[in-house]
């Protein structure tokens, strides 16, 4: 009863505000903020206009890149420069390779950076701090600058002009961050949890896999998007990796060499650069928050 | 992590558990240990340990990378280093196009954020969004596809100022060796441009919506808000993130790499690719020389690195008197 009555004032209430929003000094007040905002509507068009160019030169045929000028529209959309992107320049090799090596690579990254972060989080055992203080120090070394011994020590191990040895090396350098984040987490886990599984007969693994890593979801989350990324961009790598072996190529390696040898296919070079951002631009889109709050970690810690 | 290592001591140390502790943790369990770090010991200590170590040893020896055999030279890779004018080139792009891009990428993102922190601007969250996407692109791509966008004759910058009747012809950007390096300047700030934002607007969201009102209440118009509210607020996160986008621009690798390939003339030659071409572009390579310049860039950007601790040492420090 007491909501039934008290309800009517309120709603009349809200109602008069919404008559009155539109009054001149509210628009006044607003005014400058659309002003701004369509400031930044420009702004955001012309930022993402290079990928709009893109894909419209990518439906165009060779002639009407050049003849359309600045239009994004194309006549008709032509979906050959696809088919010849995909095929005959290779990317659809390229594609399933990037797919290999970036999935492998996250896997193993997330696997090895947890158990590492877990152990370092939750045992104490000789050589705890020598390992730790490696970790550290190694965080503000240079990757690009150690791939001379890199691309030595693989050609030694028979791994270079492999996907797996293209896989280890990426998987194998760096990642420090990753085993501090899981570490922070893990750190954090109360210990009852850990002893309650122990009485109820859990091992070292089934405690790890069981109990630890499914808890460890969100940092999961986050190196996996982080490693993804990573390796889905990498470049300086794989360039040397594939340089005997263009089957090899990756798809940011393989655009490199496809403009290199037909500098004059622009609606090729259109398509083949819409295959290989696709992917990381559709993630994107789905997976928004994560990324900001991923990048956003970095100033916050 | 001295913290982290003394705090996990005072928990093992806790009288409560010292005995129980010890029947829970059987020897089992440092075998699991080792096994769990063997992964990352393995793959860090070759491809990430190992390479520090040895690209020292490379570059006090003479070495083509084809064969086996390499001659102990001592000094000479540096000397031979620090006589090329080449080398003293690339270091001179390198640190032109970071004294350039840092402060321009940092100061217009620090305006775009606090214009997208404002909670009644329309449509902020897509404007974030738009700022955000060249960043998830790969770059080496995008570098490829500069190329074509910045063409003289038919990419849609010279177009859209040969309709505007700036220029009578197209420009070649990336042709001149005076403008080539501006170009991937740009190109660079641009792609880039959405994680200083993303910095920026962390850090703005740190500051309290209390804080405004307060100030407001007292009669802040904009100026005297971001003047005496923001600035002093804002001043420890600025050391942190011009610091982080200064480590991030010494990575210019795959952009100068498929936008100019360091050159014309190698006017956007930058250090990675200096060494690059001694490593692996040249038709006999030399690992001992390009490791001798890997060393010294090296030592460099770890230096950086140790200015950064201390700078960050000292934002906190200013971030807690408040």
């Amino acid at each position: 009863m007491n909501t039934t009555t008290a309800a009517p004032p309120q709603v009349r209430r809200v109602r008069r505000r919404n008559r009155n929003r539109w009054t001149v000094g509210w628009v006044l007040s607003r005014l400058p903020y659309w002003i701004v905002a369509v400031f930044l509507s420009g702004a955001a068009f012309l930022w993402i206009y290079p990928f709009l160019w893109m894909v419209s030169a990518s439906l165009k045929d060779q002639l009407e890149v050049f003849a359309s000028g600045l239009g994004l529209l194309p006549d008709k959309p032509i979906w050959e420069n696809y088919q010849r992107a995909w095929g005959e320049a290779g990317f659809g090799k390229y594609l399933v390779n990037t797919v290999i090596v970036t999935v492998s690579t996250v896997v193993i990254v997330v696997v090895r950076c947890a158990m590492a972060g877990y152990v370092l989080a939750r045992y104490r055992f000789a050589g705890r701090r020598v390992a730790l203080t490696i970790l550290v120090v190694t965080l503000f070394v240079p990757t690009g600058y150690t791939i001379i011994p890199v691309i030595d020590i693989s050609q030694r191990l028979g791994l270079l002009n492999s996907l797996a040895g293209m896989i280890i090396a990426l998987s194998g350098g760096a990642h420090v961050a990753a085993i501090l984040l899981y570490m922070g987490y893990f750190r954090q886990v109360p210990r009852e949890l850990e002893e309650a599984a122990v009485i109820d007969g859990a091992g070292f693994l089934s405690l790890f896999f069981r109990v630890m890593l499914p808890l460890a979801i969100p940092v999961t989350a986050t190196v996996t998007l982080m490693t993804f990324l990573a390796t889905w961009n990498a470049f300086f790598l794989p360039l040397v990796f594939s340089f005997s072996r263009p089957d090899l190529r990756t798809l940011s390696v393989g655009m490199l060499a496809f403009v290199g040898e037909n500098s004059v296919d622009w609606s090729g070079m259109a398509a083949a650069a819409v295959i290989s951002l696709l992917p990381v631009v559709l993630l994107f889109a789905l997976l928004q928050r994560y990324f900001v709050e991923g990048v956003a970690g970095a100033v916050k810690s | 992590m001295t913290a982290v290592v003394e705090r996990s001591d005072t928990v093992v140390a806790h009288p409560d558990d010292d005995r129980s502790r010890r029947k829970r943790r059987p020897i089992w369990s440092t075998v699991w240990v080792w096994i769990f770090l063997a992964p990352t010991i393995v793959l860090y200590g070759v491809y990430t340990v190992y390479p520090i170590f040895a690209s020292y040893w490379f570059s006090f020896v003479e070495w083509n990378g084809f064969e086996e055999s390499k001659t102990w030279v001592g000094l000479r890779n540096y000397r031979e280093v620090l006589a090329d004018p080449l080398f003293w080139n690339s270091f001179k792009v390198t640190a032109l196009f970071t004294v350039v891009a840092v402060p321009v990428k940092v100061v217009l993102s620090l305006l775009v954020a606090l214009l997208l922190n404002s909670p009644k601007l329309p449509l902020r969250n897509l404007f974030r969004t738009a700022f955000f996407l060249p960043v998830v692109t790969t770059t080496a791509i995008v570098g490829v596809v500069m190329q074509f966008v910045f063409d003289p004759a038919d990419g849609p910058v010279n177009r859209l100022l040969l309709q505007l009747g700036l220029v009578d012809e197209g420009v070649s950007f990336l042709g001149h060796s005076s403008s080539a390096l501006w170009t991937v300047v740009a190109v660079y700030v641009w792609k880039w441009f959405g994680v200083t934002l993303i910095y920026w607007l962390a850090a703005l969201q740190t500051i309290p919506d209390d804080v405004y009102e307060a100030a407001q209440i007292d009669g802040a118009g904009p100026s005297a808000m971001v003047r005496h509210i923001i600035a002093p607020l804002l001043k420890p996160f600025t050391i942190i993130i011009t610091l982080l986008t200064l480590e991030a621009t010494l990575k210019v690798f795959d952009l100068m790499l498929t936008m100019t390939n360091g050159g014309p003339s190698f006017s956007t030659e930058v250090v990675e690719i200096y060494i690059y071409r001694w490593a692996f572009a040249a038709t006999v390579p030399q690992l001992g020389f390009a490791s001798a310049a890997a060393v010294l860039f090296g030592l460099f950007v770890c230096l950086l690195g140790l200015l950064q601790l201390v700078g960050i040492r000292a934002a906190r420090k200013s971030g807690g008197m408040r």
